[in-house]
């Protein structure tokens, strides 16, 4: 055992035996972040924050939702909504930030598309943070169906009905998820399980992993500028603050992420309480019936672009099924983004103004991404179903093509 | 400024992509309807002979009396309930309605085309084919005068001011319960049993606790006043409130299942003002921690 000297204050006390003094300089105060960025580069900070806030509204939601399919609807709607004090609060709270998490996600997602912070060396960063988006959208769903309304309990059938497509095992595993025939009160207390427990706790271990990836390849900046930060941050210590290529974490960094965080908030709590029904859909007042199905079914917005894929390919072509392939389609557009730094040959890392055709190629997969998006929407009827075909198969193409686009750029610039 | 310009895209890709999702992809999903239609303009011809006459309260009163009696209590008038609520609705397939506010709660154009007759003034023909007929029988033999009087007795006799509560209560509450209004005394049940409503009208009627959020003012506006226009082939009759009596309505079904509307609207703006100043340090700390960076 290490020698331990009587120390003078608290402080000193937690040093000696916590090592707080480097461990604060690791994590913050020598943590080095380029300086070179804009405000896209606080969504981490932003994501960090929604995800406490879902947290700690999501205990107070837990202290009186009952997960049961005789309680559920009305533990919500009537003990949370009218009867907890500020209980309404929370729920607001806790369903808008579940929906504003995701578009911060995916503005987090495609800066790093955008600035090419995926490869060369960044593709754990990438990976890791694909999990979260993956996690984050389990724990959306699972958490979507516990007011136990019209659209949780539809939104669960149809989802849950997708795994009968799987060959061979496709009807065993449906009733293996759902807990029973039928989506019913089992299915219900496992999603329970699922979003209370496990998805919040892997999701929580994530997090910590991503982090982490940041550590040694570091942060990407706003030109792709390569240098040596262990240089650099010789000169900030030095004093050469301007001069030097990088920030602390703390207290620089961190005083960037909250004026962003500032403008954020007022917009997320403006949702909270003035416009909230894009986050919590009237149809999820209904509460549940088995009997009703509801005129349009659709799934959150955040998934609607998948759900569009999916849902395009509404004919038989070659005598494979439609549902079959849109299936496939459904899976191919859930793991192409995890491919993303295998896909881009282009072997420097460069913003995408700086690489003209893959410039073209992210504006395109944007406005793709938009149109699926309010097509997955709308009722699959007529034109719309063709639009929401011809940009089902335009997404699978962009990526098939992604190889062949990064590489002319390369070509162009003489990097190949 | 570049920042700015990166804001700009940010906001217009996630206005674009709201726009589409929310009011452009709700307005194809529930195409517009027209307007509620309070003067009933659809009646306004079987009713013209009646409308041009003055209706007599007092001649009115012995018609009431003696033609609607039978089936309707009026108790501001000394009428109770023939029977209980289970016995009539099992009788008559729903319970029917007290007739002491009436004259308050719907529309004298509506009720008189009403009593000529119940199924084509509420709307509601396409359910009594094939034998099938309202538990009410169309009063069409009667005179216009005689028609006109009886309105005018009905309008006579009711309140002048009616709590929320109570036009529900008479307005809504045979078919419909509320029960997040008392959850533990559970008094807000429909006046109708389950199973007689159900099988009147061929599915249980629809708890309206949380219709506020579910369906929203715009649709019960134009919902309530005539439910065809939104649900063809429902089996709701058009009520004929008048635009008094469903505010009254909508109010009610706010204050029950928005009950805390009052307190997000005073909350909201504090909330808002504490970010702001939130906001405004956030920024003042950073131009003081980059001063020495830039």
């Amino acid at each position: 055992m290490a020698k331990f000297e009587k120390s003078n204050s608290v402080g000193e006390w937690l040093d000696q035996r916590l090592n707080l003094t480097t461990f604060n300089k690791v994590m913050m105060t020598e943590y080095w972040i380029p300086k070179d960025i804009n405000f896209l580069w606080a969504m981490g900070v932003l994501l960090a924050t929604t995800f406490g806030i879902l947290i700690i509204s999501g205990i107070f939601l837990m202290m009186y939702y009952k997960p049961d399919i005789n309680l559920a609807f009305d533990s919500v709607n009537y003990t949370i909504m009218q009867e907890v004090a500020f209980g309404w609060l929370f729920r607001h709270i806790h369903g808008v930030a579940a929906s504003v998490v995701f578009l911060v996600i995916y503005i987090h997602m495609f800066t790093g598309i955008y600035y090419g912070s995926y490869k060369q060396g960044r593709e754990m960063i990438w990976i890791s943070g694909m999990l979260l988006f993956m996690t984050f959208s389990a724990a959306g769903f699972s958490g979507y169906m516990l007011p136990w309304g019209q659209m949780s309990y539809w939104a669960a059938m149809v989802i849950t009905n997708l795994f009968g497509g799987v060959p061979v095992i496709g009807d065993a595993l449906v009733v293996w998820i759902r807990g029973d025939f039928n989506v019913a009160d089992a299915t219900l207390t496992r999603f329970f399980m699922l979003h209370v427990f496990l998805l919040p706790i892997t999701i929580m271990g994530i997090i910590a992993l991503h982090f982490y990836t940041l550590r040694i390849p570091h942060v990407n900046n706003q030109n792709s500028d390569e240098f040596d930060f262990d240089t650099e941050a010789e000169k900030y210590l030095a004093g050469n603050k301007k001069e030097s290529k990088v920030i602390p974490f703390w207290p620089v960094f961190i005083s960037k992420d909250l004026a962003v965080l500032g403008v954020f908030l007022i917009f997320y709590f403006y949702l909270v309480f003035f416009h909230y029904d894009f986050a919590m859909d009237p149809v999820n007042f209904d509460p549940a019936n088995n009997m009703v199905t509801p005129a349009h079914i659709y799934p959150e917005w955040y998934f609607l672009w998948s759900y569009e894929v999916l849902r395009g390919f509404f004919f038989d072509i070659f005598g494979f099924k439609a549902f079959n392939i849109g299936l496939i389609a459904f899976a191919f557009a859930n793991v192409i983004f995890l491919l993303l730094p295998w896909l881009d040959r282009d072997p420097k890392i460069l913003p995408a103004h700086r690489r003209p055709v893959f410039f073209v190629w992210f504006w395109i997969l944007m406005i793709d991404l938009i149109v699926l998006t309010v097509y997955g929407k709308l009722p699959p009827t007529g034109a719309n179903a063709w639009v929401g075909f011809f940009a089902a198969v335009s997404f699978i193409l962009l990526f098939v093509i992604l190889p062949i686009v990064t590489k002319i750029d390369a070509k162009k610039r003489g990097s190949l | 400024m570049r920042e700015l310009k990166i804001l700009a895209v940010v906001v217009a890709l996630t206005l674009i992509t709201y726009w589409g999702v929310e009011p452009f992809a709700h307005s194809q999903m529930h195409p517009h309807v027209a307007p509620a239609d309070f003067t009933f303009s659809d009646v306004q011809e079987d009713i013209k002979d009646i409308k041009a006459l003055q209706g007599d309260a007092a001649n009115g009163e012995t018609l009431v009396t003696s033609n609607c009696t039978a089936c309707h209590s009026i108790e501001a008038k000394g009428f109770p309930p023939v029977m209980d609520n289970a016995s009539s609705a099992a009788a008559y397939g729903v319970t029917p309605p007290d007739l002491s506010s009436a004259g308050k709660l719907y529309n004298a154009d509506y009720l008189a085309a009403f009593i000529k007759n119940p199924a084509k003034a509420s709307k509601v023909s396409h359910k009594f084919v094939e034998g099938r007929v309202h538990p009410m029988p169309a009063y069409d033999w009667l005179q216009p005068q005689e028609v006109a009087d009886m309105v005018a007795y009905l309008k006579s006799i009711a309140p002048k001011e009616m709590t929320n509560k109570q036009v529900f209560n008479d307005a809504c509450q045979r078919c419909h319960s509320i029960k997040y209004a008392d959850m533990k005394g559970g008094t807000m049940a429909a006046f109708t049993p389950n199973a007689d409503i159900k099988h009147y009208m061929g599915k249980l009627p629809p708890d309206l606790s949380q219709f506020i959020r579910s369906r929203g003012h715009e649709y019960l506006e134009t919902f309530v006043n005539d439910p065809e226009k939104n649900l063809e082939g429902t089996a709701m009759p058009r009520v004929g409130l008048n635009e008094e009596a469903q505010k009254q309505v909508v109010s009610y079904l706010e204050e029950i299942g928005d009950s805390k509307k009052s307190q997000r609207e005073e909350l909201g703006p504090k909330f808002l003002i504490y970010l702001v100043i939130f906001a405004i340090f956030g920024f003042l700390w950073k131009a003081s921690k980059w001063r020495d960076v830039h």
